[in-house]
């Protein structure tokens, strides 16, 4: 599997992001956000950060960038896309994730510690996962409170859309648990088809025991184990 | 407007209001005049008052900057030459590393203050050609008691929080204490730490006659006009008007400037000679600056420097701080390559001059010269040595009997308890994790040891060595005895340092005072400065960059004289650091002196002022002692003896062993207790022995009897006092014992986190 990791020019967390995918074996190159070209086998990337500065609203901009445009025709032929943090939001604004993400309800940023709860066997980015396993990652934002009107939470939940939950370290999604206010201490959440995950908290920094653990790497791994050739969550269901 | 000369002022035109507005006395006039053999122009006069204020020129600090130690093995930048200090990390590697305050404007407006405080350093590090990897904050406030300290302090953490979050430079570290000295004047000091190859190191010179000078960066406006005197002057109850010479910040363009600079070190080094940021008096000190280190001039033509807003004078476009802006001094030939990187980037690059061979500085507006003046004279500030008188009070402070205060013993059995619980929960002790977590900590996944513990350490991608950094001072030692104070901020920093296991190499200071010109406040400078110069000496860490930050006064006073040190350490495997929290199991070692104390160790400390609501005493350190603590521990480290290491501080024994306790396991239960040795004793004086805060302590783990055994072994080589604590123990509902202490940890952990939440009333 290869990756591309877009770089918008308020992104942070590129470098990051390709060194973790480097410590499970997936080759990345870094995308800037003024071209297009994605290769259809390609994993991409919309990492961390503050795309264009975010001072309107994170990722409010970024949407209508260049690569924005390639990344939607990407995942629209089936393409792999994940957005962590700042590539979440900019999903959300772009449209191709429901719902959208709010200042944390204690109007502070976040940098710390959460579990998280896999909650989806639908895509190939959380199949591999074990639900009874939570998974030990960073957050760090200051705009996480997930939000979307009911019909919408109890669709995603329906359709097993909800790829993970804030919950504490024995798997129970409490309200202690959730950092940042989310609805249904959502974290994270796919499309219909499965391809398209985006997720507030950052597996790309919970990559090696240095750094404190390695559970973001769970979700590389569950892509790599799924079957090979053009890589479609979509192939599922 | 002459061919010769700039328009002049008519001799004696100068009004002693102009003089307020530039904050330059008459008699430095009249030196200005005398140095020229003629009257200043309105453009050379806000040139030279902003380069001869204290914030630009040290007018007041550098006659003591020779006391400093600046040279060691590893030092490659001698202190002040550059915008911040480079030492060698070996294999290839370099850290740049700086702390500087942006106190004042943080009093007026606590967010933005901050924000461009990070701002500025952040372009101190990559002006050198380094990528900045951490940021640390060390912070003063007022008690949280008051309104208006509450608002400060949390505009100043939502501020750093702000700018650092957005830029992508993780905060790892730093300190905050409260004090009712610091009432409406807060200091904000921050340090940023920038790592690369040598091969990049930059140097911030006007080099090579010919050369264009390059405005990179944000659009010049009016903002900040005066930054540099407003810092150099004291605040008074108007400083609310003064918001205009506040900057407003632009993370994202910094972010911009960052990658470009970087980029342009790493990649294209050969392309220029010079990179320099716009920090205090704008394009008036970078350019002369980087002149004054080239030996060269400059000419600058303000017509072709991209305005916000219209009808932008001269003088303002030479005296504005608008944020975010870079100067880059390229070599002839390589000009559009720099300006095409910088369109890459989306920056904005204008010529706005270039470097000249007549040792001045020229201004140019619509053809006519409005400046030429010698860059050694803007250079040349009069230097005022302190007149330095030692406060009486000090003997009154000094001569104080803590022993014939009573003891805590005689409070009954569960005083001890109480006043663990109280002072875990103050907010000069209580978790900072309140703060931390408003910082993104983790970018750049380098953050090996995480904000929470004495010190942070950096991993850098490529290199086997990792670093630690420390920032730290108790301005109550200070207060008490400046001499002896700075030399404990600098051990305290060191052992901070040590307690990861890491060699301290370096250090940083901001200078953080009142008015300098009062003879109270210069013999608290100049002291300082000498028992700071002393400390690193003792402990081999130069002083590499640093910052003075003087009239820190409000109309109620002076602050608490803070000399700020940031400690940088190298760690010889980044894999084999220390923690402050032992695993269970482990047995604890009380390094550097006995458990029992005298009452005089209450001197400054946390309970003396809480408990008996007094600042007496006399703090003592013996330098070569201090040395030989933090040998043992980076000896005993070096083989492997050790499983966690924690300096004692502030709250003394008691709290160190809590806060080892509450960083052993977590909030996992069940969770880590403490039983002590039935032999140990604690002496006659138990507040002393829990609370005292002697220095040169270290709280140590050991696995086991054997290391045990090794450890005192080490110390007893060594001639430094070493005793078996006790072990650390796992229990279901786990305790802090410790002579009359019997204390469910879960108490003291609520009491601890949420500490600094209740003080801010959440």
């Amino acid at each position: 599997m290869r990756a591309a990791v877009v770089v918008f020019p308020g992104t942070w967390s590129d470098r990051d992001c390709v060194h973790a995918l480097g410590t499970v074996g997936i080759e990345s190159r870094r995308l800037w956000h003024r071209e297009t070209r994605i290769e259809p086998d390609e994993l991409v990337v919309l990492p961390g950060g503050f795309s264009y500065g975010d001072y309107l609203r994170c990722g409010a901009i970024a949407r209508f960038s260049p690569v924005m445009a390639a990344v939607r025709r990407h995942a629209d032929a089936g393409g792999l896309v994940i957005g962590i943090c700042n590539g979440f939001q900019v999903l959300c604004e772009a449209g191709m994730l429901p719902g959208a993400l709010m200042c944390n309800d204690s109007l502070l940023f976040r940098c710390q510690e959460v579990h998280l709860r896999p909650g989806s066997a639908r895509s190939s980015f959380t199949r591999e996962l074990d639900p009874e396993r939570p998974l030990r990652m960073p957050i760090s934002h200051g705009e996480g409170n997930y939000y979307a009107d009911r019909s919408t939470l109890d669709r995603l939940e329906a359709e097993e859309r909800i790829a993970f939950r804030y919950v504490d370290a024995g798997g129970r999604a409490t309200r202690e648990a959730n950092p940042n206010g989310s609805l249904r201490n959502i974290a994270g959440v796919l499309n219909e088809a499965g391809n398209v995950l985006g997720m507030m908290p950052h597996p790309e920094r919970a990559c090696e025991a240095l750094l404190g653990g390695d559970d973001g790497n769970a979700i590389w791994r569950s892509l790599l184990a799924a079957p090979t050739g053009r890589a479609t969550g979509a192939a599922v269901s | 407007m002459s061919e010769d000369g700039p328009r002049r002022a008519a001799p004696g035109e100068v009004s002693d209001e102009t003089l307020r507005r530039v904050a330059m006395s008459r008699g430095e006039y009249e030196r200005l005049c005398r140095l020229l053999d003629r009257d200043p122009s309105p453009v050379e006069l806000g040139m030279a008052a902003a380069l001869w204020s204290e914030h630009c020129g040290y007018k007041h600090s550098r006659p003591l900057f020779h006391h400093f130690p600046t040279e060691g093995p590893r030092v490659l930048t001698r202190a002040g030459e550059e915008n911040a200090g480079a030492i060698d990390l070996g294999e290839g590697w370099v850290a740049v590393f700086k702390m500087e305050s942006h106190n004042h404007p943080s009093a007026v407006e606590p967010y933005q203050g901050a924000a461009t405080g990070v701002g500025g350093i952040l372009r101190d590090i990559f002006a050198m050609g380094m990528r900045p990897v951490a940021l640390l904050d060390s912070l003063r406030f007022g008690e949280l008691d008051d309104a208006r300290n509450r608002h400060l302090f949390q505009g100043v953490v939502a501020g750093v929080g702000g700018y650092g979050n957005c830029v992508g430079v993780p905060t790892v570290g730093g300190e905050v204490q409260f004090d009712p000295g610091y009432d409406g004047n807060p200091l904000v000091n921050v340090m940023c730490v920038g790592v690369g190859r040598r091969e990049q190191l930059l140097s911030a010179s006007a080099r090579g006659v010919g050369n264009p000078l390059v405005l990179v960066g944000a659009d010049t406006g009016r903002d900040g006009i005066h930054g540099a005197t407003f810092a150099s002057v004291e605040l008074d109850e108007d400083a609310g008007a003064q918001r205009p010479a506040v900057q407003v910040g632009n993370p994202f363009m910094e972010k911009l400037l960052m990658e470009a600079c970087v980029e342009l070190a790493e990649r294209h080094a050969d392309w220029i000679e010079g990179l320099q940021d716009l920090g205090a008096a704008g394009l008036t000190s970078s350019s002369v600056e980087a002149a004054a280190r080239a030996g060269t001039g400059v000419v600058i033509d303000v017509g072709r420097v991209p305005r916000r807003e219209r009808g932008m004078s001269a003088y303002e476009v030479m005296l504005s701080e608008s944020q975010e802006r870079m100067l880059v001094i390229p070599k002839r030939e390589h000009l559009d390559d720099v300006l095409a990187l910088m369109r890459r980037w989306e920056l904005r690059a204008d010529v706005v001059g270039e470097v000249t061979a007549d040792g001045r500085a020229t201004v140019y507006a619509d053809g006519g010269a409005e400046a030429r003046i010698p860059v050694s004279v803007l250079t040349d500030p009069p230097l005022y040595p302190p007149e330095a008188r030692r406060p009486a009070e000090l003997d009154r402070l000094w001569a104080e009997d803590l022993a014939a205060l009573p003891d805590l013993a005689a409070s009954g059995a569960a005083a001890a308890g109480e006043w663990l619980l109280a002072l875990l929960a103050a907010p000069n002790i209580a978790s900072r994790a309140w703060i931390y977590r408003q910082y993104d900590h983790q970018v750049l996944n380098g953050t090996v040891v995480l904000p929470g513990g004495d010190a942070a350490v950096i991993r850098v991608p490529g290199m086997r060595a990792g670093i630690a950094v420390a920032t730290d001072c108790n301005a109550r030692f200070v207060a008490l005895d400046p001499r002896t104070g700075a030399q404990m901020a600098v051990a305290e920093a060191a052992r901070n340092v040590v307690a990861t296991g890491a060699e301290p190499v370096a250090l940083t200071d901001c200078l953080n005072f009142g008015n300098p010109e009062r003879p109270e406040v210069a013999y608290q400078l100049e002291q300082s400065v000498i028992g700071l110069s002393e400390a690193a000496r003792a402990l081999g860490t130069p002083v590499v960059s640093g910052n003075a930050s003087l009239y820190n006064e409000t109309p109620r006073g002076g602050v608490p004289p803070t000399p700020t040190i940031g400690m940088l350490g190298l760690l010889a495997d980044v894999e084999r650091h220390l923690t402050i929290g032992p695993g269970p199991g482990d047995l604890l070692v009380l390094l550097g002196a006995p458990p029992a104390q005298e009452a005089a160790t209450l001197a400054g400390s946390e309970y003396l002022a809480r408990a008996h609501a007094r600042l007496a005493g006399r703090p003592q350190l013996d330098l070569a002692r201090e040395r030989a603590v933090q040998r043992v521990v980076l000896d005993a480290h070096r083989r492997g003896l050790l499983t966690a290491a924690h300096d004692l501080s502030e709250g003394g024994l008691a709290v160190a062993l809590a806060e080892c306790l509450l960083a052993a396991t977590g909030h996992s239960a069940p969770g880590a207790g403490f039983v002590p040795d039935p032999a140990l004793d604690l002496g006659p004086r138990l507040d002393a022995a829990l609370f005292g805060e002697a220095p040169s302590r270290l709280l140590v783990g050991v696995a086991d009897a054997e290391a045990l055994a090794a450890v005192l072994a080490l110390a007893r080589e060594a001639d430094v006092t070493a005793v078996s604590l006790g072990e650390v123990v796992v229990e279901e509902e786990p305790r802090l014992r410790l002579g009359p202490l019997d204390v469910a940890c879960d108490s003291l952990r609520d009491g601890y986190e949420k500490g600094l939440p209740r003080a801010l009333g959440e």
